[in-house]
Formats: C-alpha cells, structure tokens, sequence
C-alpha cells in the first residue's frame, strides 16, 4: 500500500449563486485545487466526484478538458464527500494511479431536505405521518443525550454562536454574521430542544481535493499533507439512526464510533494528538455528540468545555474552525471536501484570521448523515 | 364517520384494544417494524408476523414544531398547523418504535415516563375518517 499525500485543495464559496450551475462550481474548485498544487488538469489520471442533486458530477471535464480519464460519481448521502475521498485515496494506495481528484458540488433548494422515504429503506407511510425529518431525528437524539448527560440548552447555544463567530471569519461561509446565544435560544423552536438557529441549512457549494502518491507529492508542493487514514461505517443493529421507525432494545454506538476507531488505529494516532477538528454539525446538538462519539472528550464534559472556550480557534480542542455546517450550510457533496479544505489550510499554516495557534500537526474531519453512515478523515503534515 | 387507518398492517384495526404489527426473526429473534420480508440483525427470511404490547416506556422523545414538507399527509396548512410530540417507546423488552405522542408540552414529557397505544384522527378524507396510531401518557 503506497501512503497517500494532499497536493492541492480548492473551495468554491458555500451560499447561493443564482444562475450558476453546481458543475461549474465543481470546475472551479477543481481549478483552485489544480492552481494549489501548481498541478494541470492534463495531469490527473482519475476522479470521484460526489453530488446529490446533480445526476453527473463527471460533466465537469467539458469545462475543464475532454481528457478521457476515468471519473466515478459517487452519492453516499452526507457521507457523499467521505466517500469520494476515500475511493480517490484507495486507487493511489492499490498503485492503479499516482494523481487524481476528490470534487464535490451541489445546488439544493432552501428549506430541509425531502425524498421518499421508501429509497432510505423507511416504509412509505414514515413520510405521511410525519416523522421522515431529520431535524426531528437530530432533536430526538440530542434530547436524550442532554438528560442521560447533563447537557444545557446554553451549551447548544454556545456551539451555534461559536460556529457563527468563526463564520464572520471565513470569506467563504454562507452565514458571515456573529449571533449571540440569547437570540439562538429564542429563535423559533424547530424540535424541541433545537431552535431555527441550532441547524444548518442546504445551499449551494463546491469543494476539491488533489491527491498524489506520497513519494511524489515533493514535485508539486513543500508542505504535503499526508491522508493518514480514512474510513467509512453504516449503522449495526442496536443503533439507533435517521429514518428509522424502529430501533434494537440492546444499543449499539452509533456508526461514527466505528469508523473513528477504526481511523485511530489505521494512522497510529490518538484524539490526545490532533490539534485542529472538523465534526458534522448538521446542528448544535450534533457537534456535541460528535466530540465525544470521535473520542475527544468523554460523555457530559462538553458542559464544562464549551463553557471554558476549549473548542474555540485558541482553545485546546478547537472544532469547526471554518463555522462547519452551521455557518456554511451543506451542499451535500461537497460538505466533507469543505472540512479537508479547513484542515489542510489550518495544517499548513494558510487560514488567515482563524489560523489556529501553535501550529497544529494534526488533523481530523467526520461526517454523519442519512440512514446512519458516517465517515473520518485523518490528516498530518 | 367510518374510519380507515391511514396505512394498511401498521396497527389491528377495527379492534377495542389495538396493537402495532411488527415481525420476529425465526433464527435470531430480532424485531422489527413494521414487518419486514428479512432480519435486520442475521439477515434470515423466516420472519413471523408479531403483535407488540400496547403499554411502554418513554426512551427518547422531542417535538415537531413546523409543517412537514410533502410526503406528509396530514392534511393541515401552515396556518391550521398544530406541533406534535415524537418519541421513541419502548414495548416490553422486545422493542422501540417510533411515533407521534399525543402530548407536545415539553414540561409535560419526560424520558422513562410511561405511555400507552391510542389510535387518533389523522385527516378527513370525504365522509371518511383517516386514523393513524399515536402514544399517551398514562
Ligand atoms: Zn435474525
């Protein structure tokens, strides 16, 4: 297995662009990735690009060269961009290729995500009565946590109002306006105990990512970031996830658990080594679940360490650097490529006003989503 | 007004004492529901139709304070809207199954608080009454 080096990344902005297609949005991340690298397009051998909405990501090439390389559409639900990571590193690792592409892109309509029930392995009727919303699932999940716990709404409200913070600071996040916790807490209630302010929102965005075999990533760039490990779970059967109309008396860990363990051991690193974190924060509740689900803090301590600043840009655990989900909304194929972004410009040292302090060495990035997928990315320099 | 359950083989009905309608694993004894053709845990096709106890416990719960988007078929506008209680119940040691609770106070719910199957008006539909299954608290 050869190891895997990032070369290159690119972000188009996250918010809402008219007209403009999710293609080429894609075209021009991959662009800015190319550009990154000091790399051509004529260089890369393959692609996997990621998308919900759109049927063919593949048909950025006619925007960016007709070369004939082979290009995989993956969709994989809000693990979509995991995926496309993944498979791009794993056909680098088997030796099929020495440099390929990681795109992402989509161009969602606004309010929550809907579809039929019956695709996400639900019956038809979840759908009729009501309850196929994830943000019910999100409300449902958090809200038990928080009385197993003893989590406050105070402290969902100071996740939301540090990634809106961390949004003002980010010249591509959708939401660039700071909101104090007060106004989050009385924000309109969506699912009890997560208000209109705790969530994300889908919108528009693309995201790449340039890879190339570690042991000639020196021809491109002298600040490699190295993939130490990715991996990808579904959900076993005691969990309890999205979309679900019924759920095991025996409980399982949620499927996050199981693809960080098994990152953990592939890199041969710990939680206690990473210095800069990217957690899925569909909302609030969901980062605060996530810290502990991806082994950087135990059950209930997120109580004591929001209030104490430790995920803040200068804390010790900082955590959606960028303003994460909250802040940026989800084009969901290129949320996760968005995180790697985050981590690669933190890594090297390039993220501006939110460039955190002492440089960090390591990296990480999770995602979550429908019907209980996750996926984890760890990076080093 | 006759009624008709908003979904075939979610619940027995007409019945005084309605129970949800789920299925067994004959290899591994796993639940599911509603029923399904194969076993969510060994992946065995010798699933049985099972009925589940009508009285449970609280596991997880929240509230639905918005309109859902189609596929919802409840019938209400934006302005005839009234939020609803979900949660995640418990049914004997068998089971946890989803569904609307008939409270939607936040004071008034509480995880491990004790609950009971009702059926209640979902929509009319004509001169039909539309039913669908909820919990109350007991
Ligand atoms: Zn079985």
């Amino acid at each position: 297995m050869h190891d895997v080096a990032i070369i290159g990344v690119g972000l188009h902005p996250f918010g809402r662009f008219g007209t403009k297609s999710a293609i080429q949005m894609g075209a021009e991340a991959i662009r800015l990735a190319l550009a990154d690298a000091g790399a051509e397009w004529k260089d890369v051998q393959f692609a996997f690009g990621g998308s919900f909405e759109v049927d063919n990501p593949d048909a950025v090439v006619g925007l960016l060269g007709r070369t004939g390389i082979p290009f995989m559409d993956v969709y994989n639900g809000c693990a979509t961009a995991a995926t496309a990571l993944e498979m791009t590193a794993d056909g680098i690792r088997a030796g099929k290729y020495e440099l390929g592409v990681a795109v992402g892109m989509d161009k969602h309509g606004t309010g929550a995500f809907t579809s039929d029930p019956t695709y996400y392995g639900a019956p038809s009727w979840y759908g009729e009565n009501g309850q196929f919303l994830t943000t019910k699932f999100f409300g449902m999940k958090i809200n038990r946590y928080m009385h197993d716990f003893g989590i406050t709404s105070r402290t969902l409200a100071r996740v939301a109002a540090k990634n809106y913070r961390n949004g003002v600071l980010n010249p591509n996040a959708f939401r660039r306006t700071a909101i104090e916790e007060d106004e989050i807490l009385n924000s309109k209630m969506l699912n009890y105990p997560l208000t209109q302010r705790m969530f994300c929102s889908p919108d528009e965005g693309a995201a790449a990512v340039l890879l190339c075999r570690a042991d000639i990533a020196h021809r491109y760039t002298s600040t490699p970031v190295f993939l130490r490990a990715t991996a990808l779970r579904t959900r076993r059967y005691g969990a309890y996830e999205v979309h679900s109309s019924w759920a095991a008396v025996d409980e399982d860990v949620a499927p996050t658990v199981y693809a960080s363990r098994a990152a953990y051991e592939t890199a041969g690193i710990g939680p206690e080594d990473v210095g800069v974190i990217q957690l899925q924060d569909t909302d609030a509740g969901a980062e605060i679940m996530h810290m502990s689900e991806n082994g950087f803090c135990a059950d209930g301590d997120q109580e004591k360490l929001l209030a104490e600043g430790a995920t803040e840009i200068g804390g010790r655990l900082p955590v959606n650097t960028d303003g994460g989900l909250i802040a940026n909304g989800e084009p969901i194929g290129a949320s996760g490529l968005r995180q790697v972004h985050e981590i690669v410009r933190q890594l090297r040292g390039q993220a501006g006003d939110r460039q955190v302090p002492g440089n960090p060495k390591v990296g990480y990035s999770q995602l979550y989503g429908a019907p209980g997928t996750a996926g984890v990315a760890i990076m080093s320099l | 007004m006759p009624t008709v359950p908003f979904a075939p083989d979610v619940f027995t009905w007409p019945a005084d004492e309605p129970q949800l309608i789920g299925s067994r694993c004959g290899v591994c004894a796993a639940v599911t529901f509603p029923e399904q053709p194969s076993c969510p845990r060994c992946g065995s096709v010798e699933m049985a139709r099972r009925l589940f106890p009508r009285r449970g416990t609280l596991i997880a719960w929240t509230t639905q304070e918005f309109l859902p988007k189609a596929p919802y078929a409840g019938g209400e506008t934006q302005e005839t809207f009234k939020p609803f209680g979900v949660g995640l119940v418990q049914l004997g040691d068998e089971i946890r199954v989803e569904g609307r609770l008939t409270e939607s106070d936040p004071e008034k719910l509480h995880s491990g608080g004790e609950v009971e199957l009702t059926i209640i008006p979902f929509r009319e539909d004509g001169d039909t009454q539309v039913v669908t299954f909820a919990f109350k608290p007991v």
